[in-house]
Parts: structure tokens; C-alpha cells; sequence
């Protein structure tokens, strides 16, 4: 059984002007101890996934349908205060700004302390010894002194490490890691993504990794989905994404990733930008930026379907063209 | 820190020293204290002597820097209108003031704070709007009229409460309070609703933006998604981040109830530092005036050193940045 099953997920915000449909019958699932990446343009839904699987959609937005299942039960029609103790213990969260996320006013020894005594039965000096304990494995030196630190008296990455083992400490099985080194110097990212990728393998967590980063999705997860205006354009195991991308927009992407080998005086763009969502067109919602359209895609919308290793969500890998 | 405090006391000399300059100058121009104390008949030389046993026909700088001088020796100078010492009065009436002004501090602190915080986290119930609009009112409506509808409910209508005065008071030394005296604490009631009202609002209206505020940012968003309790993120990490703008307005609102506590003191006939000034200006009696305003502006110089000194208190940013 799957982790996390997410089954034809629809997140609506009803506005003055008329309800927008921001994920659009996305589905997908995450098994135990699996990383899946998520990746897509800014707008194309990857954070509002994850929000939507944790419960913490900025009103107005809503689940309008289908289902999230966590370890078999449904999770997405919980009250507040179910949700409460999944969130943290079960599945946790890493935010993209580690500058923002921790509260400025509590040592990061007392935020570790309150969030484990959430969660787990510690008495106040385990649960001390523990924040000690998970300083020191995201790798903060002198851990002992600085459990009594403020979130100002650390650098960025220091940070972002404090704001991993703050969503670890309770065990969660599944992190949502949403755009984890976005923030961060280029000469951090990729020690956060491999401490990342160490602590949840050692701890047997499944990560969800949002990211716009290709390398790191190459390098780290396990399965990826690309995501275009609202829904999953490909998904499936990332070497096969990667190296014969199906749908024309993940070739698109992988396009336009530079490459060390290869010499080439211009990387290749996508043309165009996503439409908004108030305004996707009947069909593919790719058709006006896609190359290779046939005439359905201008009519009917293609769901997922099997390409190879992967599944795309094209005409031209599921026989429309025929 | 304590390089720190003594900084800011040198800081206020200056300006106690101005504000003195200030208060004497100012009142020195202004009415004629000899006619008032005189009555309706004096002769002219009657009129002169008085005005030299006041030192009245001095040059005005000297008579700045006399004032200065026994000032610096805790003589503020005789009362024209009560023929006793200024010091004397105004240690008096301060218990009285004091009292009235931390009652409605502690008042509107009690019920502006929660309300605030609740406002802010259930923004949209009925009650929340019901209570920003009833807060409208509160910071629109003058002090005097809330003073005086407050009478008319409580004293006159229904005569639950007295309308005046500060019922018994226990003296301790130079201290004297009316909250060991039932009839003290029923008459200290009114006077202190009508004085806090207005803070009350104030801070009310000012938890409930800064509790919006905060309830957006990341960390709230971080902690919620840790699964933490409302109360813990509510408490523990909302309302501790809007503390320093609310430490800030109370601090000054403090200063102001204990400074402009004369309109409510004048409508409950209240026996404190605010119904002397009244009566005193009435008179232009100057050195009553002059050392009141002395004293107003030394306890908003202490009123805001305590206010740093609770930003330390408060967010470890600064304390690691000055203060040791």
C-alpha cells in the first residue's frame, strides 16, 4: 500500500470572478521511503499540492474533490483538530524561507522541545537531550551550546538545517519539502539537498521534494512529476523522465538545462509563459507553447497515460494521433 | 546594560531641563498671579510687596535659574493660591493619581489584550465585528462624555456606584490608597473605566492588527504545519511577536493617563495631581504648573526607559546586538 495516495485532486478559490481551478484532477502516490520531485513553472500548482495535502490551504482555497489518503484513510475532510496531530508526527513540512519560518522570539532549543512534547511522551530533559541530538545530525557544530541559540544567530543554511530537524523530530513518515533551497546561496543548496536525502533515508521517510531545480530532481528523487498549469503533464521514474522525456514539455524542460558536456551557444527556451488560470485553453492546456500539435489537441484534453516507463499526458504518446 | 541605562538618564537631562525652561517660561507670561491672590481690594504698594515677596520684580532669567536651583534641592517653591509647599501638594495628590492611572492601565491592559488576540484569530464571527464596532466607539467618544453617561447609569439611575470622589482612603506615610476601603475601591470604579476606556480600545484595536500581521507570517504557517496547538501557536508564538508596537503604545498611553487624567479627575472631582493643575491654572498659580509639568516629563523619561529596557526583555535580536 501506498504512503500517500493523492486521487484526482481538485483545489478550487472562489473569486468575484467566478472559482478558479488551481490543481485540476492531479493524482499520484508516494510510497514508504520514497522521494518523489515535483517540479513545474512558478503558478503550475507544486506548492499548492503540498499545502493541500497538509491541510493548510490559504483560505479561500479549497479541496472541491477527489481525495488525499494517508496510510490508507482519507485526510483531506479532516476537522482542524484531527488534522493537528498528523501534522508534525506524520507528515511534516520544510518551507522555503528559512529566514521567515522559524519565530524570531524562541531559542531553537525551545521551538524542538515544544514541537517533539506536541508529539511525542518526553519529559522535559529527554526531549532537551533530543533537540541536542537532532542539532547536532542536521549538522550543527557545537549543537550543546547553541540548543539555547536564537534563529538570528544563524546563517541562512544554519537555519534551514534548524528548520529540517524541526520537521524530522517528531518522525513524520512523510516530509513535504517545498522549494527546500530556494532561498539559499548556490554553495549551500546542494549540502541541504544531500542532508535532506541522508536523514530521511536513514530515518525511512518519503519526501515530497518541490523544487524548479532539474539537477537536484536528477540527483535526489526517486520518481518525479512535472506539472503544467494544474495538472501532472509526466510522471515516472526520474531516469526515464529525464533521459526520453514523453510529453513535449518535459522534453522543453530538459532542454533548458544547461549541460557540461555539451557545447551549445544557446539553451533552448520554451516559447511563450503558462496561461492563468482564468484563461487555459479548451484542449491541452500546452497547445499554444507546444510544437508538435495535432487537431485534438485543440479539443480534447489528454489525461495520463502510458508512455513507456513514464505516463504523459498527451495526445501523442496515447495513440490521439491514430 | 547598565552603560545603557545610565546613556539614557544623561540623554534626559537635557531634556528635563527644557521642558523646564519650557513650563516656567511659559506660565511666567501668562495671567497674573498677584491680582488673583489679592482679592478685590489692595493698594498699590499692597500689590508691589507682594510682588516682591515673590521675587515676582526679578528679571525673568533669574528667576528661571532660582526656580532651577531649589528645584535641584527639592524645594519647588510655595503654592501662591495655597501658601504651602509645591512638593508638599503634589506628593499629596500623586497616590491618587497613580492609583487611578494603573488601575485603568491594568483595566484596559486586562480586557484590551484578550479581546485583541481574539479579534485578530476569529476575524470574521459575529462577536469579533460586534466588538470592532463597540471599539469605535470607545476611541471616538470624548473622555468627559463616557465620564459623564458612566454617571448618569451608574451613580444617578441606578445609584449603584458613587459619583465623586475617592471614597476612604488608608494613609501609609506619604502614601495613601482607597484599595483597602470598600468605598475606595466602588469609587475608584467609574473613574478608572472612564480613563481606560480609550486605551482599552486602542490596544484592543492594535493586538487584533499586529495579531493579523503575525497570524500570516511564515513561522505561524511553520508551526501549524508542526501540528502545534492553537493555544501554543496563538500565545506562545503569535501574540509574543506583536509584543513590541504593543509594549510601545502602552508605555505611552501610561504616560498620557497618568499626564491627561485631568478631565477625568475634574468629572469625578477626583482629589488627584490633574484637579490641582485644574484649579491651579485657574489661578495661574506658576509654581504648581511648572513643577507639574516637571514631573510629567520625568515619568515619560522613565516611562521610556522601562519600555527599552522591556524590548530587551522581549526579542533576542537586540539584546545580542547593544545592551551588554
Amino acid at each position: 500500500m501506498a504512503l500517500l495516495d493523492v486521487i484526482d485532486l481538485v483545489v478550487e478559490f472562489p473569486t468575484r470572478r467566478g472559482t478558479l481551478r488551481a490543481l485540476d484532477g492531479i493524482s499520484f502516490s508516494i510510497e514508504p521511503g520514497e522521494i518523489l520531485g515535483v517540479v513545474g513553472e512558478s503558478g503550475a500548482g507544486k506548492s499548492l499540492t503540498g499545502s493541500a495535502i497538509i491541510g493548510l490551504l490559504e483560505p479561500p482555497g479549497r479541496v472541491a474533490s477527489g481525495q488525499i489518503q494517508f496510510e490508507g484513510s482519507r485526510i483531506d475532510r479532516l476537522s482542524p483538530a484531527q488534522m493537528r496531530p498528523i501534522r508534525g508526527r506524520q507528515i511534516g513540512a520544510i518551507f522555503q524561507d528559512p529566514l521567515t519560518t522559524l519565530d524570531p522570539l524562541m531559542s531553537v532549543g525551545r521551538q524542538l522541545v515544544e514541537t517533539m512534547q506536541t508529539h511525542l511522551k518526553l519529559s522535559d530533559r529527554d526531549a532537551r537531550a533530543r533537540a541536542v541530538q537532532w542539532l547536532e545530525e542536521v549538522g550543527i557544530p557545537a549543537a550543546a551550546e547553541r540548543v539555547e541559540a536564537y534563529p538570528h544567530q544563524f546563517s541562512g543554511g544554519m537555519r534551514q538545517r534548524v528548520v529540517i530537524a524541526l520537521a524530522l523530530c517528531a518522525e513524520p513518515k512523510l516530509v513535504i519539502a517545498d522549494e527546500p533551497t530556494t532561498a539559499l546561496d548556490v554553495s549551500i543548496q546542494s549540502q541541504i539537498i544531500s542532508l535532506l536525502k541522508r536523514l530521511t533515508e536513514s530515518h525511512g521517510t518519503s519526501v515530497m521534494l518541490v523544487t524548479h531545480d532539474m539537477g537536484v530532481i536528477a540527483e535526489t528523487c526517486d520518481r518525479v512529476a512535472v506539472m503544467y498549469a494544474g495538472r501532472i503533464a509526466e510522471i515516472g521514474p526520474v531516469a526515464d523522465v529525464v533521459r526520453t522525456p514523453s510529453h513535449p514539455y518535459t522534453e522543453g524542460l530538459m532542454g533548458s538545462i544547461p549541460s557540461l558536456e555539451a557545447r551549445v551557444e544557446r539553451l533552448r527556451q520554451i516559447d511563450g509563459a503558462m496561461p492563468r488560470l482564468g484563461a487555459i485553453p479548451q484542449g491541452c492546456a500546452f497547445n499554444p507553447r507546444c510544437g508538435r500539435t495535432i487537431a485534438r489537441c485543440f479539443t480534447h484534453r489528454p489525461d495520463l497515460m502510458p508512455a513507456g516507463a513514464t505516463q504523459a499526458a498527451c495526445w501523442l504518446v496515447g495513440g490521439g494521433a491514430a | 546594560m547598565f552603560a545603557f541605562i545610565l546613556a539614557r538618564l544623561l540623554q534626559s537631562v537635557p531634556v528635563l531641563l527644557a521642558v523646564a525652561f519650557i513650563s516656567y517660561g511659559m506660565f511666567a507670561f501668562v495671567g497674573d498671579p498677584v491680582t488673583a491672590m489679592l482679592g478685590q481690594d489692595f493698594t498699590a504698594a499692597e500689590r508691589q510687596a507682594m510682588i516682591h515677596q515673590l521675587g515676582l520684580d526679578q528679571p525673568f532669567y533669574l528667576q528661571y535659574l532660582h526656580f532651577l536651583w531649589n528645584v535641584l534641592h527639592g524645594d519647588f517653591g510655595l503654592s501662591y493660591r495655597l501658601a504651602r509647599p509645591v512638593g508638599e501638594l503634589i506628593a499629596e495628590r500623586l497616590p491618587a493619581t497613580m492609583e487611578l492611572a494603573v488601575s485603568a492601565a491594568v483595566l484596559s491592559l486586562l480586557i484590551g489584550v484578550p479581546l485583541g488576540v481574539f479579534t485578530g484569530i476569529n476575524r470574521n464571527s459575529a462577536l469579533a465585528r460586534g466588538l470592532m464596532t463597540l471599539s469605535l466607539i470607545g476611541v471616538s467618544l470624548p473622555t468627559f462624555l463616557i465620564g459623564i453617561l458612566l454617571i448618569l447609569v451608574f451613580a444617578v439611575l441606578l445609584g449603584w456606584l458613587p459619583s465623586f470622589g475617592r471614597g476612604d482612603v488608608v494613609h501609609f506615610s506619604h502614601w495613601s490608597t482607597g484599595l483597602l476601603t470598600s468605598s475606595g475601591r466602588r469609587a475608584l470604579i467609574l473613574p478608572a473605566i472612564t480613563l481606560g476606556m480609550f486605551q482599552m480600545t486602542l490596544i484592543l484595536r492594535l493586538v487584533r492588527s499586529e495579531m493579523l500581521e503575525v497570524m500570516r507570517s511564515d513561522h505561524i504557517k511553520f508551526a501549524r504545519a508542526r501540528g502545534l496547538s492553537e493555544h501554543a501557536i496563538h500565545f506562545h508564538h503569535a501574540l509574543s511577536n506583536t509584543l513590541i508596537p504593543v509594549i510601545t503604545i502602552v508605555g505611552l498611553q501610561l504616560g498620557m493617563l497618568i499626564a491627561f487624567s485631568i478631565v477625568t479627575e475634574t468629572v469625578f472631582q477626583w482629589p488627584g495631581m490633574g484637579l490641582l493643575l485644574v484649579q491651579s491654572i485657574g489661578v495661574a498659580d506658576i509654581p504648581v504648573m511648572s513643577t507639574y509639568l516637571l514631573l510629567i516629563a520625568v515619568v515619560f523619561v522613565v516611562i521610556n526607559l522601562v519600555v527599552d529596557l522591556l524590548y530587551f526583555a522581549v526579542d533576542p535580536r537586540l539584546r545580542s546586538q547593544g545592551g551588554r
